[in-house]
């Protein structure tokens, strides 16, 4: 990157330290935590409207409906989250190159399943072996969102249940009182009401999520951690200009001191959302800051 | 071979005693269960020495973080902060390469290297600072007529904590506490897959399922296997722990219950 790193075996101190930290293997560490907000910027959107999906079922008055809300719930809540994280990617990407291959290869005679193996036309499969590398990374960040979406959809789903419940009956009755029906009721006094109770569940949720993102490694995707024990491992002089001993240690502590600072910097704006949207509200929060103010 | 010899060869294959060799072809639906199951028993261990041994030192820190004084107030504040604000993950592949490089110059720490002790260590740590929030905040809703009762019956130091702060404590985190329980024994799934290293491919429940997944390359079968496992176990840990709910409960007057009421005439009421 520097014009003086042409020779690295003659740097010491901070100019070696300086063009250490700008090869371009560097570089790919430090666009990996912009994959990694990028993750948290699509899920979290993503992971809300599954849950208001699966809380609105699980309150549904049919009961295949309900039931089917308050598995997925159940279910993804009783199980690790790092086993859906395994499961999903797997067969994900299996539904979609058999839907594909059903789709695509009608007159394919052999068993999809053989043995230990899972084969389908080489047309069906996903993304095609063809295609550039791009669209395999992208099919593959695609997979993880989705799979985070469907996990943490499930946790906001519980969120958004009870703070579904914990709008004041009183409310909801007058709305029928007046000749709104079910899904007026739903649209135009359950919803805007239930965000301030939802808000402190949803805030811790959002820690949660922060600190589920390494866990994109497990699903192939080459983000921090990958990167992190990738550069941090033993580096002899055969392979790299910049040769040093293990320093993965190193390596995860800036990560934690990342992952420290980054849910500081959440604390701080959840808490600044919360005192905006309490107040003025009839709760005991609303309450304190009225009398703070007086 | 028939399920018996499987569960004989493989029942304990996660301690390291029976067969040696994992599966490798054929793999039946028994030895799929057997060989999870088998690592259950890792998942049992991590969770629960790190969630007993967890429980006293998140009182200790429920506590300094609750003191006026800031020498014991501010490193409690930190620790917690530190384990409950990084990622669980991270916090198992530092402490790995921390001990790795700490062996080097302490070979008396050698242990600490192998995820039987190392993380446990580390799990012991999370879960204490997370229990310590939820006993922190339970300290703090501590109602303030149990204490001035205390001080008129003459109550005061180690007794009071002891019989009045510390049960009532108890009782207002136990919910929350609950639930930290349960999240803990999920997290002990992370072990093997941070950098602690499963030794002669002796794993836990997720370590075989994932191992049987990549050989088979079918999902379907091992982690729902997994995912039985962990509901029987969540459903095990909340039964145990409403047990003790109802005991820390037992002073309370519990509302009657609805066929009970109906008994009583109204006007007695």
């Amino acid at each position: 990157m520097f014009q003086y790193c042409a020779d690295p075996s003659s740097l010491d101190g901070l100019t070696w330290l300086s063009c250490y930290l700008t090869t371009a293997k560097h570089t790919a560490f430090y666009v990996s935590f912009g994959t990694v907000l990028l993750l948290l910027a699509v899920t979290a959107p993503a992971a809300l409207a599954m849950g208001f999906l699966g809380a609105s079922a699980a309150r549904s008055r049919l009961l295949p409906l309900s039931v089917l809300g308050k598995g997925y719930i159940a279910i993804v809540r009783g199980v690790p989250d790092i086993a859906f994280f395994l499961f999903f990617v797997i067969a994900l990407d299996q539904g979609i190159e058999y839907l594909r291959h059903i789709a695509l290869c009608p007159d394919w005679d052999q068993p999809i399943r053989q043995g230990n193996d899972f084969l389908v036309c080489p047309a069906a499969k996903a993304p095609l072996g063809t295609s550039p590398q791009w669209v395999h990374e992208v099919y593959g960040f695609g997979l993880a969102v989705f799979t985070f979406a469907l996990v943490f959809g499930a946790f906001a789903a519980n969120v958004l249940f009870g703070a579904m419940r914990a709008v004041p009956r009183a409310q909801l009755e007058t709305a029928e009182a007046y000749g709104m029906n079910t899904r007026q009721i739903f649209w135009r006094i359950l919803v805007p009401q239930m965000w301030v109770y939802a808000l402190p569940g949803l805030s811790n949720l959002w820690m949660v999520l922060i600190k589920a993102t390494p866990l994109l490694f497990l699903l192939g995707v080459e983000d921090i951690v990958y990167w992190a024990r990738e550069l941090g491992g033993t580096k002899t002089p055969q392979f790299t200009d910049y040769p040093h001993g293990d320093w993965r240690m190193w390596y995860f502590l800036f990560l934690l001191v990342f992952y420290l600072a980054f849910t500081r910097a959440s604390e701080i704006v959840l808490d600044r959302v919360m005192r905006r949207l309490t107040r003025g509200q009839a709760t005991m929060g609303g309450e304190a800051q009225r009398k703070a103010a007086a | 071979m028939s399920c018996w010899e499987t569960l004989a060869d493989y029942g304990l294959r996660s301690l390291g005693i029976g067969e040696r060799l994992l599966p490798r072809s054929d793999f039946t639906l028994c030895q799929q269960f057997v060989l999870i199951g088998s690592g259950m028993i890792w998942n049992v261990y991590f969770g629960v020495l790190a969630l007993f041994s967890g429980f006293f030192l998140a009182t200790g820190l429920a506590l300094s973080k609750a003191a006026k004084n800031p020498f014991l107030r501010k490193p409690a504040e930190w620790f917690i902060f530190v384990f409950r604000g990084s990622p669980l993950f991270i916090q198992f592949f530092f402490a790995y390469f921390l001990f790795l490089s700490l062996k080097q110059v302490y070979p008396i720490l050698t242990p600490l290297t192998s995820a039987t002790l190392g993380a446990l260590v580390v799990l012991f740590f999370n879960t204490a600072a997370y229990s310590a929030e939820i006993f922190y905040g339970a300290l703090q809703s501590v109602p303030k007529g149990d204490i001035e009762a205390a001080d008129a019956y003459g109550f005061s130091g180690w007794p009071r904590f002891r019989r009045i702060i510390w049960p009532t404590m108890l009782r207002l985190a136990w919910p929350a506490y609950t639930n930290e329980a349960i999240f803990l024994f999920h997290a002990t799934t992370l072990v093997f897959f941070s950098g602690f290293p499963a030794a002669k491919q002796k794993g836990d429940a997720l370590y075989y399922a994932n191992y049987f997944a990549d050989k088979t390359f079918n999902p379907f079968i091992p982690y729902p296997i997994l995912a039985g496992y962990f509901i029987l176990l969540t459903l095990l840990l909340i039964g145990l722990f409403g047990l003790i709910n109802k005991r820390l409960n037992r002073h309370l007057p519990t509302a009657p219950k609805r066929g009970e009421r109906r008994l009583v005439p109204g006007f007695l009421r």
